[in-house]
């Protein structure tokens, strides 16, 4: 069974969490009981209709004030795929979030209200959609019962979505655009028959048609020791396996392989998934491998293949998101989490604030507010391997870990 | 397109894709690889981690995945049961052989002894359960292990509240879920820096639903307590749930005891886990009927229904 990871991302009030409501409840996903509590619920509050996004908005906070602030997970299953949403709230105090589940999925939904139009938060949206390079979104254009199912209205906003498209660098975004209304179940499962001027997919339908793979995709091959493990039993006396997940590209028995950051080299002996051999595995798969030579290796090494080295050093320059309330300094130090790296760092520089809408950047600041997106560079106690975020998604990215919260406080995409 | 999520008798979540045609190629099962390599970041990030082991089939599927992140290697922690008293005794049978194939340490602390501290004070009248007292239990014996990370097999799909947890869960000293200010968590990069008093939760399986963790229990042919399949038990109905007619239960005089064919869906505190009526006696007659079930999991749980927001303040004060 194939595991597609999606994201949402919308305004406050764009109906987001009614339009995951409603794919549940279209899919028959939604059980007697939950079903029976949001009846409940929506009679208790008077409205004249099922609220479906009681179905999500899980913490009291929230139903409180009826809106998402934390993201949600929800599962729902068809008969080719299971889905897993990250349900990402959209006002601007919590792009951490939205960041957060975009950085897991391979799809993300975008909403835009009908009555609304492409809006400064949608800039946001697909911004961070384009800097994490999710590869297929969808523009649901919701609430389009409210705009008479105008199809010039659609248009309009289509149009001026294509604006911020044409400023994206990433080309092979795949940018899909479905009129919706999430309240009437309109082109979500099923299509629409007030929109009979729209031939394309339902949500539902183009979700179906996406091909399920790994969040990381296909690049170079890399294999991030998370532990050694030394059995010390008499059975496995000398075993000394190398836990970690593959990511990238397959591994095979044989391999000639570069460890980093020693540069040291050797060749794939065994690949163990638990009490099994085998010659080959793929990516996404957490196995332990052994090596032909006894060599000292450790957790935050990087195995890799010959022909295929990343880069090795002990300064980066990278694309930061900032999570924490306290600012990102130039001058401070950080713990950076690769994978299962962890190294001391110091922020050198903050080269310049990205602006999220597209229209350039402010190089004069010289920190990192929460929520905004800068250029940074960073010096490491120690040499990192890493890739660029574009070639690769694991080894190309980081946290930022406050050294004295121990909170994440930043993500980042090395340039 | 049609859709048969009630019914969905031609999936299997389980199946593993084929990556290659090679017959010695490993295939992937996406959860079970997500979940190997969370417990091996909590082995290599904390010190002193801990499994939560109820006898469920939750901490039984972790169990099985524990053993294939660390093998040939045994299982580097150990396993901690929080003893309500209230067992259902095929549990305990069955947590005790499995101790003893798997040669890990088992840690048993009781809801009785904190009773008897005059740490908790047991519930009374028709709804009394010892569920909620259970966190008082847990806290103090992470505090008298000084455990850095408590592993627990809880997932998403089973409670709104519980959908928003990460990965891994910062508690506090207080053991305190501060769920406003919970870590982000950006894709493999899981962060396990903590304080000093701090401690972690940790949910490996929180992307599975139950018929996740069914199907995978099914295909590894897990074994696991004969009270989840259907059996003739001693019960009695109230408020449209079947209970157990146990010592344990309080029950009062007009509601009569009949046997009845029933099987439980999670195995929790014997007060607050209601039976489903079922013939389902082998593993595959399981998966098909949760399949085709129509009330979820958490809906055979009395404790949640207490109101609405039951879980959500529960897990601030603690508990898992």
């Amino acid at each position: 069974m194939e595991v597609l990871k999606i994201a949402t991302a919308g305004s406050v009030d764009d109906g987001k969490s009614t339009l995951i409501g409603r794919i549940l409840y279209d899919t028959q996903s939604l059980t007697t009981d939950k079903l029976e509590a949001i009846e409940a619920k929506s009679k208790a509050n008077g409205f004249d209709y099922l609220d479906f996004s009681l179905a999500t908005d899980g913490l009291i906070a929230e139903r409180e004030q009826g809106i998402t602030i934390d993201v949600a997970h929800i599962y729902f299953s068809s008969k080719t795929k299971s889905y897993i949403v990250a349900d990402t709230p959209g006002h601007i105090e919590y792009t951490r979030n939205m960041v957060t589940g975009a950085s897991t999925s391979q799809a993300s939904i975008i909403l835009v209200d009908a009555r609304k139009g492409v809006i400064e938060q949608t800039h946001r949206h697909f911004f961070i959609n384009n800097l994490l390079r999710v590869k297929d979104i969808i523009v649901a254009v919701n609430k389009m019962d409210l705009v008479d199912f105008s199809e010039s209205v659609y248009e309009e906003i289509k149009a001026d979505f294509q604006k911020m498209i044409d400023q994206s660098e990433y080309k092979e975004q795949n940018i899909t655009f479905i009129p919706v209304s999430a309240l009437l179940g309109d082109n979500v499962v099923t299509s629409s028959e007030n929109m009979p001027w729209y031939q394309g997919n339902t949500i539902l339908d183009h979700l179906e048609s996406l091909e399920a793979q790994d969040v990381y995709e296909q690049s170079q091959m890399r294999f991030p020791v998370q532990m050694v493990i030394r059995p010390k039993q008499t059975d496995f006396h000398d075993f000394r396996g190398y836990a970690g997940k593959i990511y990238g590209d397959d591994l095979e028995v044989g391999d000639e392989v570069t460890i980093l950051p020693s540069l040291t080299t050797s060749r794939i002996k065994e690949i163990y998934f638990f009490d099994q051999k085998f010659d080959k595995a793929g990516r996404g798969s957490s196995c332990t491998i052994t090596l032909e030579d006894d060599l000292n290796i450790s957790r935050g090494d990087m195995i890799v293949k010959n022909a295929e080295r990343p880069n090795i050093g002990k300064q980066l320059e990278a694309k930061v998101c900032w999570m924490d309330t306290k600012e990102l300094q130039a001058g401070t130090q950080y713990f950076l989490q690769s994978g299962s790296n962890r190294i001391l760092a110091k922020i050198k520089e903050v080269s310049g604030v990205i602006h999220t809408d597209f229209s350039g950047e402010d190089t004069t600041a010289n920190s990192l507010k929460l929520n905004e997106v800068g250029k940074v560079n960073i010096l490491m106690s120690r040499p990192l391997a890493y890739d660029s975020y574009t070639e690769n998604r694991i080894s190309g990215s980081f946290i930022l870990i406050d050294a004295h919260t121990n909170t994440t406080a930043g993500v980042g995409f090395v340039q | 397109m049609e859709l048969v999520t009630k019914d969905r008798k031609t999936i299997d979540p389980l199946e593993t894709i084929e990556t290659h045609n090679n017959t010695a190629a490993l295939t992937i099962n996406p959860l079970e690889s997500e979940a190997i390599y969370i417990f091996r970041e909590v082995v290599a990030q904390f010190e002193k981690p801990v499994l939560l082991f109820s006898g469920g089939k939750d901490s039984i599927t972790l169990v099985r995945l524990a053993q294939k992140a660390f093998y040939p290697a045994k299982i580097p922690f150990p396993l901690l049961h929080i003893d309500t008293g209230h067992n259902f005794p095929e549990t305990i049978a069955f947590r005790d052989k499995l101790v003893e194939e798997l040669g890990v340490e088992l840690i048993v602390r009781y809801v009785q002894d904190s009773i008897d501290q005059g740490k908790v004070v047991e519930e009374k009248g028709k709804y009394a359960s010892r569920n909620s007292l259970q966190t008082t239990t847990l806290l103090d014996a992470l505090d008298e292990f000084k455990f850095d990370a408590a592993i627990g097999g809880a997932r998403r799909d089973e409670e709104k509240a519980r959908a928003k947890e990460r990965i891994f869960s910062v508690r506090d000293d207080f053991g305190q879920w501060d769920e406003k200010n919970q870590r982000p968590e950006l894709f493999d990069h899981l962060n396990g820096k903590i304080s000093l008093g701090q401690n972690v939760r940790v949910f490996p399986i929180s992307n599975w639903t139950e018929l996740d963790v069914w199907s995978y229990i099914n295909k590894e042919k897990i074994e696991i307590p004969s009270i989840y399949f259907a059996h003739i038990r001693k019960t009695f109905v109230r408020d449209g749930m079947i209970w157990s007619a146990d010592e344990a239960v309080y029950r009062e005089e007009d509601e009569v005891v009949e046997d009845r064919l029933v099987r439980f869906r999670t195995v929790g505190d014997m007060s607050c886990t209601a039976a489903v009526l079922s013939d389902a006696v082998t593993l595959e007659k399981v998966v098909e009927e949760i399949r085709a079930s129509t009330i979820s999991e958490r809906g055979a749980r009395i404790d949640d229904k207490r109101s609405e927001a039951a879980m959500e303040k529960r897990k601030q004060q603690g508990y898992f």
